[in-house]
């Protein structure tokens, strides 16, 4: 949310939505184009190839990976993928939800909320019991909404750096470790 | 991050007041759960109120309720009304810019400032209130209020 809104701005109403219950189920290759909209409206940046490459990636992998849709009165809603990773990092195998994406015009009405239970309960059946995801400082409503379903900082911190800087901080190539 | 103590003051009010916002509380009711000076609070509720976030009720059972969206607002939009968080280091009598050695410190500690901010941000009052709530149930008590509870070194 950005700071400048009004404080005490009502939320808007959910909107009202087509049909009856929400109903999340695994993505199809036919869901791809609305999926791909949603995170173009999101993001900014249409990447249909990445969309339609990371699919049939997970449809390949022994991994345990997750790629959910909500749809409520046939029109899907949000998706949201996770998969189960270990010890990449030091970390134990944990779920990693890496992207959510929920129609701007049904927000508020607990879709996200609906499509974190769903893939948390996936990830428990296959046998995890802790849930990460990453994002950008500046990502106040993405780290809203986590934070909103319990998620607190965990024991990693993301570092990065320009590699030109590093090559400037380290012209010999001497750095220890 | 230091807080000032109006700072704490205004978050103790809000999140009581936001808590239950069917409840009236006077200021003398907060102050005496926080063990805080009631004058001051009288002074930070006033900033909370011509921000919109609390509402006066006059009457005999009259005090402050709770006015705004709590799904909305976030610690940082509290903490805002009464700190200067656009000041740079320097003013807040950080290292000086003016050497290398304040330079590296002051890009560090801007790093830090730029974590609790994002942090503040992304912490509405219903997710504060509910983690509230998950400890109570995970502890299966009442946390009992200590004085001025975000107090440092006192």
């Amino acid at each position: 949310m950005p700071q400048s809104e009004s404080l005490s701005e009502p939320l808007p109403e959910p909107a009202a939505l087509p049909g009856s219950a929400l109903h999340i189920r695994p993505v199809a290759a036919a869901d791809l184009p609305v999926v791909i909209a949603l995170d173009h409206a999101h993001t900014g940046v249409a990447k249909p190839e990445y969309w339609y490459g990371l699919y049939e990636r997970l449809a390949q992998s022994a991994r345990p990976r997750f790629f959910l849709v909500a749809e409520e009165g046939g029109v899907l809603r949000g998706f949201i993928i996770g998969e189960v990773r270990a010890w990449e990092f030091g970390s134990e195998p944990c779920g990693w939800i890496f992207a959510i994406g929920v129609d701007a015009a049904a927000r508020v009405g607990g879709i996200g909320s609906r499509l974190f239970a769903a893939v948390c309960a996936c990830f428990k059946r296959a046998g995890v019991t802790k849930v990460r995801t990453m994002l950008r400082r500046d990502a106040s409503l993405l780290m809203s909404f986590f934070r909103s379903q319990g998620m607190m900082a965990g024991p990693f911190l993301q570092l990065e750096m320009d590699i030109d800087d590093a090559a400037r901080a380290n012209p010999a190539g001497s750095g220890r470790p | 991050m230091k807080l000032q103590k109006a700072t704490r003051f205004g978050l103790y009010a809000v999140l009581e007041l936001a808590s239950d916002p069917t409840r009236h509380l006077t200021a003398a009711d907060i102050a005496q759960t926080y063990g805080i000076s009631t004058n001051h609070l009288a002074k930070v509720l006033g900033v909370l109120s011509r921000a919109g976030l609390v509402a006066g009720v006059r009457g005999a059972s009259g005090g402050y309720r709770f006015a705004a969206n709590p799904r909305r607002v976030t610690l940082l939009d509290i903490i805002a009304l009464f700190e200067d968080l656009g000041s740079g280091p320097a003013a807040r009598g950080d290292p000086s810019p003016n050497t290398e050695i304040g330079d590296a410190l002051q890009a560090v500690l801007t790093e830090i400032d730029d974590i609790a901010q994002a942090t503040l941000r992304a912490v509405t009052l219903t997710t504060l209130i509910a983690l509230m709530r998950r400890r109570q149930r995970t502890t299966g008590r009442t946390v009992a209020r200590a004085s001025d509870p975000l107090a440092v070194g006192s």
